[in-house]
């Protein structure tokens, strides 16, 4: 390994490396969240989800040997989490928002409870695309080492863009989303839509979570969220509930979170408990630039429970 | 697992059975006297199966579970908050535990301390490093081993396989035990040549796996070649070191199946000895030993075995060290030593054996660690 001495260089490149690692997860929960929210319906849960999606993803790709299929395994897992949130919140009465919380617990236990025996394998994990292969920095390569899930995404984040704004099935989510009443005049299923976008949503965060465990940092472990799920509710928030936007906010979000470990490493010393809590003052700090008192939050789906 | 499923529900029911949980006490006060029978209880900061610290202290409660007359209830997950007050009282109060094994740093004040008060009978063993004649009480004790003997011989073959002289060190916080790990491992690694550096990330806490790869990976960009850490999982550290083609050395348990390639050596933790001491005291109703200590010497700490990476001029030197260390006239922390600022902490001339109590208070690092406290 021939090495180059970065210096101060390495923060940028440490930067982007990390914003390519670590923003994947949050761009998987926070489009399918997107998608979730503009039906209306707000899914607290993805962090269950995304715990158990990584569970999941791991356990299918320890035993069947083939991380795609466990990457298969966690959407799916993540269809089924979803599914129950849907069908719960069309029950008359029930709070969305309450509903949420539980299926996080709920999820997180599960996935602790049924992960167990595989804390201690060591399961196959994706392959990373070299696209830094054209230069001759190990660094470089390093960081611009891009996992397909991170391009799918980005597909992911511009074909949901496109289709919420051009394709009928994107007017009927909004229209959902945006009144039922008007919704139902026109004769679409409510509570139909709901529940299959949040299914969808739920397929999106299980397919995140497989990342974390089958990728970066590519092994299972209780502590391997540690929020990541509950984050990225926020971020969609952030984003204005446009799924581009929710492509920046996580590579925004992946950035500063590698702020941190970046900073140590060239050896700036001090702070480090300020840098390492960047992500949560960029998120805080943007939203409350944002908001105002008196108008809600452009973009917002007009039926989103914290709206009315 | 079967147990974990019992304790979960035994934490909820804890109110309800208020009634019961007296009778409990009163049981328990009889057991503490009788010498046949003792329950054991261990409380884990995370899963019995971490690679890591909780699983070096869940096989010492595992070989504790095969002595005679020892059942033992364990509880993993518990955080260091009010949490372990109450896993603590139902132990004691549901399942009659008279000795506990609050295996966390943050465990001890003020949750052991406030939990020995109110039950004086009961022996509250705490691994870590606080126990202080006079200020604590008699009921609470601490082991700990001297793990830093292992990192300084981790830094000697670190030391040794380096080619781009920088290593680098993960730590989750700016604790003295943790300090220490750091001193000892630049130490050893300087001992064979004093060019090389070490550079410290801290994550902030025991087990973020994410921001631990993030760290292995700044440190990996910037020309580090071999990595070590002080976390409760090195599971994430070992296998991104791995992934990246650098070398690295183990913490806590054995991780060289994480690293065919790049595994070096480990510090390993043997609590086998402080367990099995503190349970038969109990049984033979001893006063309780407040406060033990070991380093390899007396079997509470191992060196890992060594990876294929590690030269025969390594090996030799550390191994020339280790038989040192086992004889105990080996002294790490000895002047004239420099922090990294340039101030004297230790003078020339004293020397500070491992079981001075000072070293337990480190607040610098050393000459060639980049970070700051």
């Amino acid at each position: 390994m021939t090495v180059v001495e970065l210096g101060w260089w390495g923060v940028p490149i440490g930067v982007l490396g990390g914003a390519i690692r670590i923003s994947t997860p949050f761009l998987f929960v926070s489009l399918g969240e997107c998608i979730t929210e503009r039906s209306g319906r707000i899914n607290l849960g993805l962090e269950g989800i995304l715990v158990m999606g990584a569970m999941s993803g791991y356990a299918v790709s320890y035993t069947s040997d083939n991380p795609w299929l466990g990457v298969l395994a966690a959407g799916g897992a993540g269809l089924l989490l979803g599914l129950l949130h849907g069908l719960a919140c069309n029950l008359p009465r029930v709070n969305d928002i309450a509903v949420g919380i539980g299926l996080m617990l709920f999820g997180t236990g599960l996935a602790f409870f049924l992960g167990k025996p595989y804390v201690q394998p060591k399961a196959p994990t994706l392959p990373g695309i070299p696209l830094g292969a054209w230069s001759d920095s190990p660094q470089i390569r390093a960081a611009l080492q891009v996992n397909p899930l991170f391009l799918i995404g980005l597909a992911l984040a511009v074909g949901l863009g496109w289709a919420l704004r051009n394709t009928r099935w994107g007017l009927v989510v909004r229209i959902v989303g945006d009144s039922s009443d008007a919704a139902r005049a026109m004769g679409y299923a409510v509570a139909r839509v709901r529940t299959l976008s949040t299914a969808l949503g739920g397929f999106l965060a299980g397919i995140g979570g497989s990342f974390l465990s089958l990728y970066y940092p590519g092994s299972w472990s209780e502590g391997l969220s540690s929020g990541q799920g509950l984050m990225a509710v926020a971020l969609v928030i952030f984003a204005r509930w446009n799924p581009i936007r929710c492509f920046y906010a996580a590579l925004l979000f992946g950035g500063a979170g590698a702020l941190g470990p970046a900073l140590q490493s060239v050896g700036v010393t001090s702070g480090y408990y300020l840098f390492n809590a960047a992500p949560y003052i960029v998120t805080l700090g943007i939203m409350i630039a944002t908001c105002s008192p008196r108008r809600t939050l452009a973009g917002a789906p007009g039926e989103l429970s914290i709206n009315r | 697992m079967k147990e974990r499923a019992g304790q979960l529900d035994r934490r909820e029911l804890l109110l309800g059975f208020a009634g019961a949980g007296a009778l409990g006490a009163l049981a328990a006060v009889g057991r503490a006297l009788a010498a046949d029978k003792l329950v054991v209880g261990v409380i884990y900061v995370g899963p019995r199966d971490d690679y890591g610290y909780n699983q070096a202290q869940a096989q010492a409660a595992a070989a504790v579970k095969k002595m005679p007359g020892i059942t033992v209830v364990e509880q993993e997950k518990v955080p260091e908050t009010t949490d372990v007050q109450k896993t603590m009282g139902s132990m004691i109060e549901q399942d009659g535990a008279t000795l506990l094994f609050p295996t966390s740093f943050g465990y001890f004040d003020p949750h052991i301390l406030r939990m020995a008060e109110k039950y004086p009978k009961v022996r509250f063993a705490h691994c870590g490093g606080l126990w202080t004649n006079g200020k604590h009480p008699k009921n609470v004790g601490s082991y700990f081993g001297y793990i830093d003997e292992c990192q300084y011989l981790n830094g000697v073959v670190a030391g040794h396989t380096t080619k781009t002289k920088k290593l680098g060190f993960i730590a989750a916080k700016p604790i003295p035990q943790v300090l220490r790990n750091i001193n000892a491992f630049s130490m050893g690694a300087r001992t064979v040549d004093p060019k090389i550096t070490t550079q410290l990330i801290i994550t902030g806490d025991w087990s973020l796996p994410v921001k631990e790869a993030e760290a292995a990976n700044s440190l990996i960009d910037q020309g580090v070649d071999v990595v070590t850490c002080h976390v409760d999982s090195p599971k994430v550290v070992v296998e991104t070191a791995e992934r990246r083609g650098i070398f690295v050395c183990g913490y806590h348990a054995d991780q060289s199946a994480l690293a065919p390639k790049g595994y070096l050596t480990g510090a390993e933790w043997s609590w086998t000895t402080p367990y099995t001491t503190h349970v038969k005291d109990a049984m033979a109703g001893n006063p309780m030993n407040n406060f033990m200590r070991g380093g390899l010497k007396e079997g509470f700490v191992k060196a890992g075995a060594y990876g294929r990476a590690v030269g025969d001029q390594a090996r030799k030197n550390a191994d020339t060290i280790k038989a040192q260390m086992v004889k105990g006239d080996f002294v790490i922390f000895k002047g004239p030593l420099k922090d990294n600022a340039g101030n004297t902490v230790i003078a020339a001339g004293s020397a500070h054996k491992q079981t001075d109590v000072v070293l337990e208070q480190m607040n610098y690092l050393v000459e060639g660690v980049i970070g700051k406290v």
